[in-house]
C-alpha cells in the first residue's frame, strides 16, 4: 500500500461510523429493527479495514519520506514510523492552520480495540436493547461514539483531538442519558458531562499555551519546537504546566482523582454503553492522549501523572471493596486500573502503560458484557415474576448463577483472573510490567516516590480480592432470591461477545512467554518515544540511550539466540536497552511478579475464606470495621464533598449575593426611589401651576391664531390652486 | 414681420391662461379636467417651438410624447375618480367636495 | 403677410376662440366639442412647427383618447334625460378674481416671453421626425420609455380598480 491508500483507508475506517450515524437517525426510525444490524454490517467491515490497517503497519517497515513540501496544500511524511498527513485547513494571514490524520503502531494498535469492541457492543446491544423504543437512536448514537474515538485515535494534531474529545463528550452524555425518563440516568449524564468540562477546560488552555508559542497544532512540530529548545514563555516550568493542563483533559475523560465521581454514575446508561465507555473509548481517550503526547511531558508533570494515577488506583481500589452494586464494583476497578494505566505512562513505563489499556480493554469490555448478560437474565426473571422491586444490579439478590448461566461463568471467571492478576492472562503480563515499572521508577527516584509502587501494590491486592468477592456473591453459593434462582442462560448474539474477548485475554496473543510481556511483539511494536524535553527538564534515566536502536534489535536477537543464557547475563549485557528506565524495569521484573503472585493469591484467598468459605463472616467484619467500612461504602464521602464544597459552596455564595442584593443594592435602590418620589411631589406641584401655566398659555395662543387661519383651508381644490398661482406670479415678479 | 419663436410663446400663453381661468372658475369636475388639459397642450406647444427654434431638436419631441403619456393615464385616472365621486355623492361639483378639510 | 402666416393666424384664431368658449360656456356639451377644436388647432400649430409625428399624435390621442373619455365622463355623470346639462360656474366674485388671476399671468407671460431674449438656433431642414424620436426612445430615453410603460399599466389597472362598482 501506498501512503496515500494507507491514510485514505485510515479515513474510511473513521468516517464509516459516523455514515451508521447519519443513516440510523435519518432512516433508522422508519426501517426499525434491521437499522441495529445495519450498524453492525457497518461495523464489522470498520473491524476488518482497521484489522488490515492494523497488520499492514505492525508488519511492514516504512522508510522515512516526504511527499510534498510544508507549503502544499496536502503534505504526506513518514517519519520513524508515524505515517501522517498535514492538510493546510485555513491560513488567513500569516496564520495556517494545518489539519491531519496520522497512523503509527500506537494508533494501529488502538483502532483495533476501538472497532473490535464496539463491534461486539453492537452486537451484544441488537439482543439487550431489543424492545427500546428509541431502538434505531441507541445505535446511531453508538455510532457517533465510536465515530468520535476514532477521530482522536488518528488525529495527528491538537486540533482535531480537541473537537473530537467534545465529540466524544457530547455522544457520551447522550448515551448515558439514554434513558432520560430515569432521574438518575438524566443527573449522571448531566454530571458526566459537567466534570468533564472541568477537565476539558484545563486541556484547552494546555493547547492554547502550546499554540501561542509553537503556533502549530501539529503534535511533531510541536515535539520538533520543544526538542530545538524553545519553550512556553522561555520557562521549562511552563512547559510542566502545559503538560499539567493538557494532561487535565485526561483527568477528565479517563476518570481520575479528583474528576472520577461521573465514572461510577455514568453505568446508569444501558449496560454495553458502560462496557464501551469503559473498556473503549471514553475513558481510554484520556490514556491515549498521555501516551500520544508522552514526549512532551516534563519530569515534573510526568511525576503528577504519576501521583494522581496511584491516587485514583487506590482510592478507587478501596472503594469497590464494599460496594454491593454489580456495576458499581466493576466501574471503580476501571477507575482504578485506569489509574494505573496512568501511573504506568506517569513512572516512564509507557509500554507498559498502553499494554494494560489494551488487555483491560479486552477483559473489562468482557466483564461488563458478562455482567449486562446477567443483568438482562435477572431483568427477565424479575419480569417474568411481575416483581419490579427487587433491583437486579445489586449482588445480594444473586447467587448461585454459576448453574443456571454456566458460560457467562465461565468467561466472567477467566476474566476475573485476568484483571486480578493470575498468570497465563494478558492481564499478568501489564500489570506485572507496570509494577515493575513503578519498582524501577521508585528505586532510581528514591524518597518519597516508594509510596507509588507501595499503592500499587495494596491496589493490586485489593483489586483480586473485590473482583473474586463480586464473582463468589453473584455465581457462588445458593441462589439467594427466587430471581436469581430461575435465570438461563442468554442467546449466541449475547455469549458470543463474551468468549471472544476472554480468548483474547489469553497471553498467547501478546508474548509467547507466560511470565514476560517483554519479548512479544507489542512490546516491540510500542517502543517509548524519543522524548522531546531538555535534558535539564528531563529524568536522566529517560534520555534515550545513543545507538539504542540498535542495541535493541541486538538484545531481541540475543534473547531469541541465546535463550538458553541465564536471565543474569542479558540483564549485565550493558548498553541493551532503550534508556536506563528499562534496564532498571527489568532488573525489578522477578521480584515483581513474585510480590504480585504473593499480593494477588493472598487476595483471592481472603475473598474465598470470607465469602465463600465463610470462615472470617462478613457480618462481624464490617462491624468491627464499622468506620472504615462506611467510609469505603460512601466513596470516600467525595460526592458528598464536591456536593457541600463546590455544589453548596456555590449555592452559598449565591445566596450570600443574593442577601447583598436584598439589602444593600435594592436598599440603595429603594432610598434613591424615595428621594425620587418626595422630590417629584415638589416638582410635580411647580410642573402643574408654572410649567402648564406656561404651556397652556401658548398653546391658547396658537390655538387662537390656528383658529384664525384655519378659514384659508377651505378644502376645495380651486381655492388651493390660486392661491398656487398667486405664489407663482409673486414669485415670478420676485424674481424679475 | 414672419412668424417666429415669440408668436407661438404668446399662443401657448393665452392657452395657459384660459385653461387656468378654467380649472378656477368650473364647478364641474370634469370640466376642470379640460381646463387641465388647455394648459397642458400650451405646454406641448412650448416643447414643439423650442424644439424648432431653440435647439431643443428631437429632444423636445421626446418630452411632448411624455407629456402626452402622462395626460392620458392623468385623464384616465382622474376620470376614474370622478365617476367614484359621482357614485358616492350623486354630483360631482368640486367646491363641494371638501371632506380633505377636516 | 405670406400664407405661412396666414395658416399661423388661423390656427391661432381657432384655438383662442375655442379655448374660450370651453371656459365659458355653460352648455357641458359645447366645451366638450370645443375642446374638439382647441387640439385640432394646437395640431395644425405642430404641423407649422415642423412636428409631423406629434401633430399625429396630437389627433390620435387627444382628440381620439382623451375627449373620448372626457365625453363619456360628461354622458356618465350627467343626467342627460333630465334638464341640466350644465357646466355650472361658481359664484361672480370667484368669476372675476379668477378672470383678474388669468390676465395677470396672461399679461406676465406674454410680457416675459417677448422680452426675454432667446436662444435660438439655425432652423434646420424639415425631416421626417419620426425615425429621430424612435431611436432616441430607444436609446437615450429607454428608462423613461420603460418608466412611461409601467406608469400607463399602472394607471389602467388603478383607474379600473377606482372605477369598479362596490358590491
Amino acid at each position: 500500500m501506498s501512503p496515500e491508500n494507507i491514510l485514505l483507508l485510515s479515513a474510511v475506517v473513521l468516517v464509516l461510523p459516523l455514515l451508521g450515524f447519519v443513516f440510523n437517525i435519518f432512516f433508522g426510525k422508519r426501517i426499525g429493527k434491521p437499522s441495529a444490524w445495519i450498524a453492525v454490517i457497518i461495523l464489522g467491515i470498520d473491524l476488518v479495514l482497521s484489522s488490515i490497517l492494523c497488520i499492514y503497519k505492525l508488519t511492514t517497515d516504512l522508510a522515512n519520506q516526504t511527499i510534498g513540501s510544508s507549503a502544499d496544500t496536502l503534505q504526506i511524511i513518514i517519519k520513524d514510523g508515524l505515517i501522517h498527513s498535514k492538510l493546510i485547513w485555513l491560513s488567513v494571514g500569516d496564520v495556517v492552520i494545518k489539519i491531519g490524520i496520522g497512523l503509527d503502531n500506537l494508533a494501529a494498535i488502538m483502532l483495533i480495540v476501538v472497532t473490535l469492541i464496539s463491534f461486539l457492543v453492537h452486537l451484544f446491544s441488537t439482543e439487550y436493547m431489543s424492545g427500546d423504543p428509541r431502538y434505531s437512536r441507541y445505535f446511531a448514537y453508538l455510532g457517533l461514539f465510536t465515530f468520535s474515538m476514532l477521530g482522536i485515535v488518528i488525529a495527528n494534531n491538537f486540533l482535531f483531538m480537541y473537537i473530537f474529545w467534545e465529540l466524544v463528550g457530547i455522544s457520551s452524555y447522550l448515551l448515558i442519558g439514554f434513558w432520560y425518563e430515569k432521574k438518575s440516568a438524566s443527573d449522571a449524564g448531566k454530571k458526566a458531562f459537567l466534570v468533564n468540562r472541568i477537565g476539558d477546560l484545563g486541556f484547552l488552555i494546555g493547547i492554547l499555551i502550546l499554540y501561542s508559542t509553537f503556533g502549530t497544532f501539529m503534535f511533531d512540530e510541536i515535539f520538533d519546537g520543544i526538542g530545538s529548545g524553545i519553550l512556553p514563555f522561555a520557562s521549562g516550568s511552563m512547559l510542566t504546566i502545559a503538560g499539567i493542563c493538557v494532561f487535565c483533559g485526561a483527568i477528565g475523560k479517563s476518570a481520575q482523582w479528583p474528576l472520577h465521581v461521573w465514572l461510577p454514575d455514568a453505568m446508569e446508561g444501558p449496560t454495553p454503553v458502560s462496557a464501551l465507555i469503559h473498556a473503549a473509548t471514553m475513558v481510554a481517550a484520556g490514556v491515549y492522549l498521555v501516551a500520544r503526547v508522552f514526549a512532551m511531558f516534563t519530569a515534573d508533570a510526568l511525576t503528577f501523572i504519576a501521583v494522581i494515577g496511584t491516587i485514583t488506583a487506590f482510592i478507587s481500589a478501596t472503594i469497590a471493596l464494599t460496594q454491593v452494586d454489580f456495576k458499581r464494583v466493576l466501574a471503580y476497578s476501571t477507575v482504578s486500573q485506569l489509574g494505573y494505566m496512568i501511573m504506568a505512562l506517569g513512572v516512564g513505563s509507557y509500554t507498559n502503560g498502553f499494554f494494560h489499556l489494551v488487555t483491560h480493554a479486552w477483559f473489562k469490555a468482557a466483564l461488563f458484557l458478562a455482567s449486562g448478560s446477567v443483568i438482562h437474565a435477572m431483568h427477565h426473571s424479575l419480569h417474568k415474576m411481575h416483581d419490579h422491586h427487587t433491583d437486579p444490579q445489586d449482588v445480594r439478590n444473586m447467587g448461585g448463577l454459576r448453574k443456571t448461566m454456566p458460560i457467562t461463568y465461565l468467561t466472567f471467571l477467566f476474566v476475573t483472573l485476568a484483571i486480578a492478576g493470575v498468570p497465563f492472562t494478558s492481564g499478568f503480563l501489564s500489570k506485572d510490567g507496570i509494577l515493575a515499572g513503578t519498582l524501577a521508577y521508585a528505586n532510581l527516584t528514591g524518597g518519597w516516590h516508594w509510596l507509588i509502587p507501595i499503592l500499587a501494590f495494596s491496589a493490586a491486592g485489593m483489586t483480586a480480592f473485590y473482583m473474586f468477592r463480586l464473582l463468589i456473591l453473584a455465581f457462588h453459593g445458593q441462589p439467594k432470591t427466587e430471581a436469581a434462582a430461575k435465570t438461563h442462560e442468554n442467546n449466541f448474539v449475547i455469549v458470543f461477545p463474551l468468549i471472544l474477548l476472554s480468548i483474547l485475554s489469553l497471553w498467547i496473543f501478546y508474548s509467547p512467554d507466560p511470565t514476560n510481556a517483554s519479548i512479544g511483539w507489542f512490546h516491540r511494536a510500542i517502543v517509548q518515544p524519543k522524548t522531546a524535553v531538555p535534558e535539564d527538564y528531563q529524568w536522566d534515566f529517560l534520555l534515550i540511550e545513543e545507538n539504542a536502536g540498535e542495541s535493541i534489535k541486538e538484545h531481541n536477537q540475543s534473547v531469541s539466540n541465546h535463550s538458553e543464557h541465564s536471565a543474569e547475563q542479558v540483564h549485565h549485557a550493558g548498553h541493551h536497552y532503550i534508556n536506563k528506565f528499562a534496564e532498571e524495569e527489568h532488573h525489578f521484573h522477578g521480584t515483581a511478579m513474585m510480590l504480585s503472585l504473593l499480593i494477588a493469591g493472598s487476595g483471592i484467598l481472603l475473598a474465598f475464606l470470607i465469602y465463600q468459605f465463610k470462615i472470617f463472616s462478613a457480618d462481624n467484619l464490617e462491624k468491627q470495621f464499622k468506620p472504615l467500612h462506611t467510609f469505603s461504602f460512601r466513596k470516600w464521602y467525595f460526592d458528598e464533598l464536591y456536593h457541600y464544597t463546590a455544589v453548596s459552596g456555590i449555592i452559598g455564595l449565591s445566596k450570600l449575593l443574593a442577601w447583598f442584593d436584598n439589602l444593600i443594592i435594592d436598599g440603595l435602590v429603594n432610598l434613591s426611589a424615595a428621594i425620587t418620589r418626595v422630590s417629584s411631589y415638589f416638582i410635580g406641584h411647580f410642573d402643574n401651576i408654572v410649567i402648564d401655566g406656561i404651556v397652556n398659555l401658548l398653546a391658547n395662543i396658537t390655538g387662537f391664531f390656528g383658529g384664525v387661519l384655519r378659514k384659508v383651508q377651505t378644502g376645495q381644490v380651486q381655492t388651493y390652486i390660486a392661491l398656487l398661482i398667486i405664489g407663482i406670479i409673486a414669485l415670478i415678479y420676485f424674481i424679475f | 414681420m414672419s412668424i417666429g419663436l415669440t408668436h407661438y410663446l404668446v399662443l401657448a400663453a393665452i392657452l395657459f391662461s384660459f385653461g387656468i381661468f378654467g380649472i378656477l372658475t368650473r364647478k364641474n369636475a370634469v370640466l376642470v379636467l379640460m381646463g387641465l388639459e388647455l394648459v397642458l397642450n400650451s405646454a406641448n406647444i412650448n416643447f414643439i417651438a423650442f424644439a424648432k427654434f431653440g435647439g431643443l431638436n428631437i429632444q423636445g419631441h421626446v418630452a411632448a410624447i411624455f407629456v402626452i403619456i402622462l395626460a392620458a393615464a392623468e385623464v384616465a385616472v382622474a376620470l376614474a375618480i370622478v365617476l367614484n365621486i359621482y357614485q358616492n355623492y350623486r354630483h360631482i361639483n368640486v367646491d363641494e367636495i371638501d371632506k380633505l378639510k377636516e | 403677410m405670406d400664407i405661412f402666416s396666414i395658416v399661423f393666424y388661423l390656427f391661432a384664431v381657432i384655438i383662442v376662440v375655442s379655448a374660450a368658449i370651453v371656459v365659458m360656456s355653460k352648455n357641458i356639451m359645447f366645451s366638450a366639442f370645443s375642446l374638439l377644436f382647441t387640439f385640432f388647432g394646437v395640431a395644425g400649430i405642430y404641423v407649422l412647427l415642423n412636428a409631423d409625428f406629434i401633430a399625429v399624435t396630437q389627433i390620435m390621442i387627444y382628440i381620439g383618447g382623451i375627449l373620448i373619455l372626457i365625453i363619456f365622463g360628461v354622458m356618465l355623470t350627467t343626467r342627460i334625460t333630465g334638464v341640466e346639462i350644465k357646466s355650472g360656474t361658481t359664484g361672480k366674485i370667484q368669476i372675476a378674481f379668477a378672470g383678474l388671476i388669468s390676465l395677470i399671468i396672461a399679461i406676465t407671460m406674454i410680457f416675459l416671453f417677448s422680452n426675454t431674449k432667446w436662444f435660438t438656433s439655425e432652423l434646420q431642414p424639415h425631416q421626417s421626425t419620426i425615425e429621430n424620436i424612435g431611436k432616441e426612445l430607444l436609446t437615450n430615453y429607454l428608462l423613461a420609455f420603460e418608466a412611461a410603460s409601467v406608469l400607463l399599466l399602472i394607471a389602467i389597472i388603478g383607474a379600473a380598480f377606482i372605477a369598479r362598482r362596490k358590491s
